[in-house]
């Protein structure tokens, strides 16, 4: 009997269930980040949507992972909560089995690891590792899905990254300006910078507004600060 | 080919069901196989509302089997402990089976006797883990759950989607509700933060009635869950949406 | 020691009714030096005696950091102590993960107790070397539990356990209406007194010998340094030290303790040089 001809009993069927049931969904949320010599601040908005619904207009996407490390994450919500609960456990696992804080550098890379051990099947998120490095200097790691990381003084990334990297590519990496003087990026400056992305971001894009939430961290801890965007 | 004759005309065939709403077509055995999953007795909005002093929460009685209003009187809002009540929207039996477990799990805690008793904040993120493992093995619990409690004296409203999405906020809404009711909710949460019991549940009921009109899944009874940081829980029902239709002569060019 | 012929496996029982593996596993924890738990209203505390094994090895950890809001101190094998360490971590983490709260204490320390029970009960396995004690705060305040190799654990108001340390106990029972008032630096000023009587009179509590952890309200539990211990011992510096203490408790810090005197005997004390296993 050919497969094609062969008789169906459908209780009786027992390949894999196939569904089209998707198990992700874009929640949205865009995350800046900009490091100096001895500082480095992250701003995330507040807005988590799904589609033309705005779930809640208060939810930070910044989660503290030490006293010097914060992740930025937008994306699949379901996937960052995940994430970042195992991320928290791993922290403390690292803290009890060595005895000391896990710096920045390693939480980098061992978020990569996270990531790439779910290659197949990824945690659809956009993530901003930032903090400061063991020299205290400021540092940026940003990720695509699947792990690939590098490090970066500044960076957009989330549902409004595309519109905001070129802003800061010129803003602060004074790219395509003519006679622009490339110096460090001073604390003060690159906070208004990054309230100003993200007021042109709330403008263009409607899955970034309500308002923001900014970490700045130096050698003497973190900080909080938060600026209101619009809220349609 | 092989397949057996039918019993009878215009019915399903034997072993198959009558398709259900949000199913699929099944293809043929010989192409790839697809099995889609989908809510079938569902239950719609539920709308909650924190105030001063705890949360409201409110769902209706009505499992639908897509458009048929099927069952008239199903309950979906209930209380967990003396912390937390429990609403749920979507599929009704996927609910049941929670609420069978998460009632589960207040008996064995019972049965410690330690004097502690789950939080909202645990339940919620507790839930957070089970529907996120269910739609990581690709088979979901079609459901929106909706958590109100009381933590620390406080007022907690959070709610989990199929997904494992979680949110808290002064205001949830699922289903239809999300689009007609959460705007109504908000617009007096912002105009009032600290709101009270009675001005509270007065904007719960004005959404039910509002909603009742424009949602076609929705039905006139329902229940009102209300955790109270002195009064503790009470689950009030079946009450009725007061509704009023004359306005209906004036709608016209449908 | 005597031996018997009841003794052979743990599943064993004697005419008596008892079983002799257990027991001896009971005296490894006497080996260990010696641990001292204390708790007030506000604050759990735990102060160890370390030793080293030889001049060249440095003072072996008593006091292990299990989550934010407990900690334990180990008296016995160190190597099981290790394990059983590792086990809390792990139960403590998960309920974290998947209940975003603290594993309250009573049900950690029932899990654990059911652990060990298991390895009393099977021939092909033995109870675990090490006592603990335990100290955490939750919801329903702090707590000092004590767990035995015999799987038997205790809720105490304070405990000490190790060689020589019924002298500690002693201290504690004659101070025990007091610890429930106390702040956190009495509580760990009458922890180190407890403790430095189980001293012979030649030694002394020095920041190398003395481990000191905490744990309260808004306190994450918390290991001093050597730095940060110095303070304290420098209060109950210069007092006078008591003399030989006496052979019999004046009140039971445990319900069911009280009869058999708890204390290493000598016997023991000396074997615990030549072990063949590392105790603290």
């Amino acid at each position: 009997m050919s497969l094609a001809l062969r008789p169906s009993f459908p209780d009786y069927e027992s390949v894999s269930k196939h569904n089209n049931f998707n198990p992700y969904s874009d929640n949205g949320g865009s995350v800046v980040a900009i490091a100096g010599d001895d500082f480095v601040v992250v701003g995330a908005d507040t807005r988590l949507s799904a589609g033309f619904s705005i779930y809640t207009r208060e939810q930070s996407k910044l989660f503290p992972l030490s006293a010097n490390t914060v992740l930025g994450c937008s994306g699949c919500w379901c996937d960052t909560l995940t994430l970042t609960r195992i991320l928290k456990s791993r922290m403390q696992m690292y803290q009890q089995e060595h005895n000391k804080t896990m710096s920045t550098t390693a939480c980098a890379q061992m978020l990569s690891i996270i990531l790439y051990y779910k290659r197949f099947f990824p945690y659809y998120i956009s993530n901003m590792l930032v903090g400061l490095d063991d020299e205290g200097k400021g540092c940026v790691y940003s990720y695509d899905p699947v792990g690939h990381c590098e490090r970066r003084t500044f960076r957009a990334s989330g549902s409004a990254g595309a519109l905001l990297q070129p802003l800061l590519d010129n803003q602060i990496g004074k790219k395509n300006m003519l006679n622009a003087k490339e110096e460090p990026v001073s604390k003060e400056a690159a906070l208004s910078i990054l309230k100003d992305v993200f007021i042109s971001a709330a403008e263009r894009d409607i899955y970034t507004g309500d308002s923001i939430l900014i970490n700045i961290i130096t050698k003497d801890g973190t900080t909080e600060e938060t600026f209101q965007l619009r809220r349609d | 080919m092989m397949n057996p004759p039918a019993f009878w005309q215009n019915g399903p065939a034997p072993g198959n069901f009558y398709s259900f709403p949000n199913m699929q077509p099944q293809m043929k055995p010989e192409e790839s196989r697809q099995h889609s999953q989908g809510p079938v007795t569902t239950s719609t909005s539920i709308l909650a509302l924190a105030y001063d002093k705890g949360v409201i929460v409110a769902g209706d009685l009505l499992a639908s089997y897509g458009s048929l209003a099927r069952y008239t009187n199903c309950p979906r809002i209930f209380k967990v402990n003396n912390n937390i009540i429990l609403g749920a929207s979507g599929d009704y039996a996927d609910f049941q089976y929670v609420k069978e477990f998460v009632e589960q799990k207040i008996i064995t805690e019972e049965c410690l006797d330690d004097g502690l008793f789950l939080k909202p904040k645990s339940l919620y993120c507790w839930l957070t883990r089970i529907l996120y493992q269910r739609r990581s093995k690709m088979d979901p619990l079609w459901n929106n759950f909706v958590v109100a409690g009381i933590q620390d004296g406080q007022p907690f409203l959070g709610t989990v989607d199929k997904l494992g999405t979680a949110y808290t906020d002064k205001v949830i809404c699922t289903g239809y509700g999300s689009y007609i009711a959460t705007p109504l909710l908000r617009d007096a949460a912002d105009k009032k933060p600290q709101l009270t019991l009675d001005e509270a549940r007065a904007h719960i009921e004005k959404s039910l009635e509002v909603l009742y009109y424009r949602d076609a899944r929705s039905f006139p009874k329902y229940q009102l869950g209300i955790i109270d940081v002195d009064q503790g829980v009470s689950i009030e029902g079946p009450l009725e949406i007061s509704q009023n239709w004359n306005v209906a002569y004036s709608i016209k060019g449908y | 020691m005597f031996r018997n012929q009841y003794d052979s496996d743990v599943t064993v029982w004697s005419p008596q009714g008892r079983l002799h593996q257990v027991e001896y596993a009971m005296e490894a924890v006497n080996l260990g030096s010696a641990t001292v738990g204390l708790k007030s209203d506000s604050h759990a505390v735990l102060i160890a005696l370390k030793r080293a094994s030889s001049e060249l090895s440095a003072y072996q950890k008593k006091i292990i950091n299990i989550d934010d809001h407990i900690g334990i101190t180990i008296s016995g094998l160190t190597a099981d102590a290790r394990i059983l360490s590792r086990f809390m971590r792990s139960e403590c983490l998960n309920y974290k993960y998947s209940h975003d709260s603290y594993l309250p204490l009573n049900r950690l320390i029932s899990i654990l107790g059911n652990k060990m029970q298991v390895c009393t009960q099977r021939y092909d396995r033995r109870p675990y070397g090490v006592g603990l004690l335990v100290a955490g705060f939750d919801d329903r305040g702090s707590h000092i539990y004590q767990t035995c190799p015999s799987a038997n654990y205790y809720d105490c108001r304070a405990m000490s356990i190790g060689a020589r340390s019924q002298s500690a106990r002693t201290y504690l029972e004659k101070h025990l209406d007091k610890l429930a008032g106390c702040n956190l630096e009495e509580l760990i000023k009458h922890g180190l007194r407890a403790l430095r009587d189980t001293l012979p009179a030649e030694v002394e509590l020095s920041t190398k010998n003395v481990s000191i952890g905490y744990v309260g309200k808004e306190q994450e539990f918390k290991i001093l340094d050597e730095e940060e211990t110095a303070p304290f011992l420098r209060l109950i510096e210069g007092e006078e030290r008591r003399g030989a203490p006496p052979e019999r408790s004046l009140g039971p810090l445990r319900e069911d303790q009280g009869e058999e005197d708890r204390d290493p005997q000598a016997a023991v004390g000396l074997e615990a040089a030549d072990h063949t296993m590392d105790t603290d």
